[in-house]
């Protein structure tokens, strides 16, 4: 369970992203956080493994207070937290099997690290992920070698290789064209669930927030403006989120299914 | 204003258009006038004896009519100087590569731990490359005699310098995005460099170790003259006893080893990837 309470982010030039977001996240699921660009989400998310530090608030990972750890146990909380990012971060000249398995960094030694001699269980673990995001044959490719999409599978799997108890996910569709985002989504959302790994997702594409999630928080001038279920996403809601727009064509009638969404998707593109 | 009330140009004449300013062609101007009193001045101060190239021209010709034809059987003799002067260049580098990297992941600012690590880092930078190669060798000389040993050292000295503002330079400008992967994965300050940083300035290590050694050839076969070993012995006893046909050889031994050198840098760095 992810608790956070009170969060505050105050940039050195002054710039308050975080003005005090309280959210709790008890259930195993995807929780999408949308939000116009400069809402805080990416800061929100950067704070809760502290690779922004926030100013003042409190995250604690189940009973776990993350903001008060030192440097040494800061890293063992990181190792329960996996994330994924819109540039997919990964190591271009390593190749795909040396990126998955920086997953598990923060458990061998400098010298397993240094040989590439991971553990065999691991070496296993990374197979079978790199089967599950279908990328099963392509271990030694080198990552500069692999399409957006491809990218963001590796990232995926490197994630998952730290068998976290929380995804922390960076707009992970962002750089991607609307099917291939679909696909990353789907790849995502499914193996959440199926680890029972509660996800934090930023996402621009309300769309997409809306098509795989099972709650949204929506985040305004680093202030948490709404917080309910993919279905409550009104017109009024999106207003508060984004300010004002005609937002008609945006809503996702309840009944409509994934497919008839990917063509929303695909027409947006063209 | 509007496309219509613009002034006919027959009432004000052609508009017109210059690309600078009256006081920025004073200011160009200033600037080529400062260049040309420099020149002057240094010319001035540093009072030439101009009588003596009056036969230069001559003092030239007599030069190369002296060193051809080239003592070709001396050519054997230098086979192993040369070989020493390549060998010389190779440790140093060797050497070089162990010292420099550990010191540029001090001088570059996102992989040094604190404030004055960085200095210690810049400090050895900037020292190792403002004393040259045959400065070094002749501190060398006098702590290990002479010999190849105060060659080796005098080579890694001033190479250090070089490669490590190199590589550090590479290092501030890696993709962060990488490294912020990497520490959110939990791994520590070192399998963060390892993992992180390391594979992303690969590519400049090889590059700037391999084209380092062709210069440190280069800077080898000078060494000789301050005894620290490689041919520049074998040049600085031809020309000191005015065998000029042997200086010849030398010289295009020297020649054929830099081509050599600099082919096998140019192709070893343009298949990196």
């Amino acid at each position: 369970m992810l608790k956070i309470t009170d969060l505050v982010k105050e940039y050195p030039n002054g710039l308050r992203a975080l003005k005090g977001v309280t959210l709790t996240i008890a259930d195993p699921g995807v929780v999408a956080v949308i939000g116009p660009s400069g809402a805080g989400k990416s800061t929100l998310i950067r704070c809760i493994n502290r690779l922004v530090d926030p100013t003042s608030g409190r995250v604690v990972l189940d009973d776990m207070d993350v903001t008060a750890l030192g440097r040494r146990d800061l890293r063992k909380a990181r190792r329960r937290m996996g994330m994924i990012f819109q540039e997919y971060n990964l190591v271009e000249r390593l190749t795909v099997m040396e990126n998955v398995l920086s997953g598990r960094l923060g458990y061998v030694s400098f010298w397993q690290a240094w040989r590439r001699r991971y553990p065999p269980q691991d070496v296993a673990a990374a197979f079978d992920l790199l089967d599950r995001v279908g990328l099963d044959g392509r271990e030694n490719t080198r990552a500069d070698a692999l399409s957006g999409g491809q990218r963001q599978r590796v990232g995926i799997a490197r994630a998952l290789m730290q068998r976290p108890d929380l995804l922390l996910v960076d707009e992970p569709t962002a750089s991607l064209d609307p099917k291939t985002a679909r696909q990353i989504m789907r790849i995502l959302v499914e193996l959440a669930h199926e680890l029972g790994t509660p996800a934090l997702v930023n996402i621009h594409d309300v769309h997409l927030a809306q098509s795989f999630a099972d709650r949204v928080i929506g985040l305004c001038d680093g202030e948490v403006v709404f917080d309910g279920g993919p279905a409550d996403l009104t017109a009024e809601a999106l207003t508060a989120i984004y300010g004002e727009e005609d937002w008609s064509a945006t809503i996702r009638p309840a009944d409509e299914d994934d497919e008839n969404g990917e063509n929303a998707a695909v027409a947006e593109a063209v | 204003m509007t496309g219509t009330d613009l002034t006919p140009a027959d009432l004000t004449g052609p508009r017109v258009w210059k690309r600078f300013t009256p006081r920025q062609s004073l200011v160009r101007f200033l600037w080529y006038l400062g260049c040309v009193a420099l020149f002057a001045w240094s010319l001035s101060h540093l009072e030439i004896p101009w009588f003596y190239f009056l036969d230069a021209h001559e003092q030239a010709a007599d030069l190369l009519t002296r060193m051809f034809p080239p003592h070709w059987d001396y050519g054997a003799e230098i086979l192993d100087p040369l070989l020493e002067t390549i060998h010389i260049a190779t440790l140093g580098t060797i050497v070089t590569y162990f010292i420099a990297l550990p010191v540029a992941f001090l001088a570059a600012r996102n992989t040094t731990p604190n404030g004055v690590t960085w200095l210690i880092g810049r400090f050895l930078l900037v020292a190792s490359r403002s004393v040259n190669t045959v400065v070094w060798a002749l501190i060398f000389v006098a702590i290990f005699g002479p010999g190849p040993v105060a060659g080796i050292w005098a080579v890694a000295f001033r190479s250090i310098g070089f490669m490590g503002k190199l590589i550090a330079e590479a290092i501030e400008e890696i993709d962060q995005g990488t490294v912020e992967a990497i520490e959110a994965t939990g791994a520590s300050r070192m399998k963060v460099l390892l993992i992180g940083v390391l594979p992303q300035v690969l590519p400049v290590i090889y590059g700037t170790t391999v084209y380092r050694w062709d210069i440190n050839i280069r800077e080898s076969t000078v060494l000789g003259l301050v005894g620290a070993g490689g041919i520049g012995i074998e040049l600085y006893s031809a020309i000191n006893q005015f065998q000029w046909a042997d200086v010849s050889v030398i010289l295009g031994g020297i020649l054929i080893v830099v081509l050599i050198s600099e082919f096998v840098s140019a192709g070893v760095r343009a298949r990196i990837t």
